[in-house]
């Protein structure tokens, strides 16, 4: 995904606003074209992108953690291997999120290093713990739906390499879903003990869930510049009454109630959900939510553990290269 | 770090037999063995491929977007490069 290495204008205008092209950068927007690295971009564009892919990139990475907990538990072998193909999946959504990031010029390592310096934010739904075997179930159901309803939209972002990175990630993501649904349908139609664990991990999941979408439109700071650029089609509150919408009938087939006891639905068809608390929120983003210390230190050493075997992949092929250049020169 | 920057890679799978390669992304990898198993591990994971390119991204070159109109525009003018500026009567059917 042609990346920095490739950005022939290096240093020239590069972070500097001009009204007139950036006149001419939103026609282009505006007639759908799609904005490739190596064209010119406002600064706030490429800021604001990349703060965004990189998040997104930190989440895929992130959402490892809470999932693999229970890869060595799955209670058969049909779970395990699909769990373990779904956790593989994250990594490679990751790393296709940050090769699109990449091409804004920012380097791999300086936009890890942001993450495992606290700087850089991941979404803090995988800031909550996986106690029982039907929280896989939910993840997979609530916290995958709740994605592919971000995501699908994302395909059409003005931003070339992260439209084609969204669209790879989505075509792959249904599974998560219908992995995740099955699960909960299978402990439905066990026993009651096997119900309740489910009906469990909904009332524990739901509101954090529907938190995924972002702050009310009323307040959210980053949706104006996003929608004109067309970064973002809908807004936060569209898309959560999206997916109330799709994921009330799937609980009632399911036989599971949401935790919502005000919830009613309008003439309209639509579920109309009480307020969020949004309190909760702001303390998860600010660090104090269950597992966030646990998460941040399960990424720190993940990757000061691995940092032998990046300095001996560099060494050998360094090794390689020197000896390959004395033999052309004999 | 004193580590450098792990070297880029553009990765490019041929989907069947009989299709050019094409390109689908990139990744990070120290050397040309590595990249060819990380290609796998990230862009093969259910079948889209049969053969696998990696090339440093820095040996591509790249045309500048700013030159696109010197470089693509002579071709939109040539209509005549295209069958359908040729009238053939109805009656000659398919050619």
């Amino acid at each position: 995904m042609y990346t920095q290495a490739l950005n022939t204008s290096d240093g020239e205008d590069r972070n500097v606003e001009d009204a007139a092209r950036s006149q001419q950068f939103q026609a282009r927007i505006d007639a759908e074209e799609r904005i490739e690295p190596n064209d010119w971009m406002p600064a706030a564009y490429r800021k604001t992108l990349t703060r965004q892919i990189s998040q997104h990139a930190h989440s895929e990475v992130v959402g490892m953690l809470p999932e693999g907990n229970w890869i060595t538990r799955a209670p058969t072998l049909r779970r395990k291997v699909a769990l373990l193909a779904k956790v593989q999946d994250e990594c490679g959504h990751g790393l296709y999120l940050y090769a699109a990031a990449e091409t804004l010029g920012s380097s791999r390592e300086e936009l890890v290093d942001a993450m495992l310096a606290g700087k850089a934010k991941y979404s803090s739904i995988f800031n909550y713990p996986t106690l029982t075997w039907a929280d896989i179930g939910t993840i997979g159901w609530l916290v995958d739906g709740a994605a592919i309803m971000n995501q699908i939209p994302l395909c059409r972002c003005s931003y070339g390499p992260y439209a084609r990175a969204m669209i790879r990630v989505c075509k792959e993501e249904s599974f998560h879903q219908r992995q995740g649904y099955e699960i909960m349908l299978t402990l439905c139609r066990g026993s009651e003990e096997q119900k309740a664990m489910a009906q469990d991990a909904l009332n524990r999941w739901w509101w954090p869930v529907l938190m995924m979408f972002g702050p009310p439109d009323a307040t959210s700071q980053h949706s104006d510049t996003s929608t004109k650029w067309k970064i973002k089609r809908f807004s936060n509150d569209e898309l959560r009454q999206k997916f109330v919408d799709a994921t009330v009938p799937q609980a009632q087939f399911l036989g599971l109630t949401i935790p919502d006891p005000g919830m009613t639905q309008d003439a309209g068809g639509h579920w109309r959900y009480s307020d969020i608390d949004w309190t909760e929120f702001k303390q998860v983003l600010a660090g104090n939510g269950p597992c966030n210390r646990e998460r941040m230190a399960a990424r720190r050493k993940a990757h000061e553990e691995g940092a032998w075997v990046r300095e001996a992949a560099a060494a050998y092929a360094e090794k390689r290269k020197t000896r390959q250049l004395a033999q052309a020169a004999e | 770090m004193a580590t450098p920057n792990t070297t880029l890679w553009e990765v490019f799978i041929r989907s069947r037999n009989g299709l050019a390669h094409k390109h689908c992304g990139s990744l990070h990898a120290a050397d040309a063995t590595m990249a060819l198993q990380a290609a796998r591990d990230i862009y093969t994971r259910r079948g889209e491929g049969l053969s696998i390119w990696v090339v440093p991204s820095n040996a591509i070159t790249a045309s500048d977007p700013s030159e696109k109109g010197m470089m693509f525009e002579p071709a939109e003018s040539k209509i005549y490069r295209h069958p359908t500026f040729y009238d053939v009567p109805e009656e000659v059917g398919h050619m």
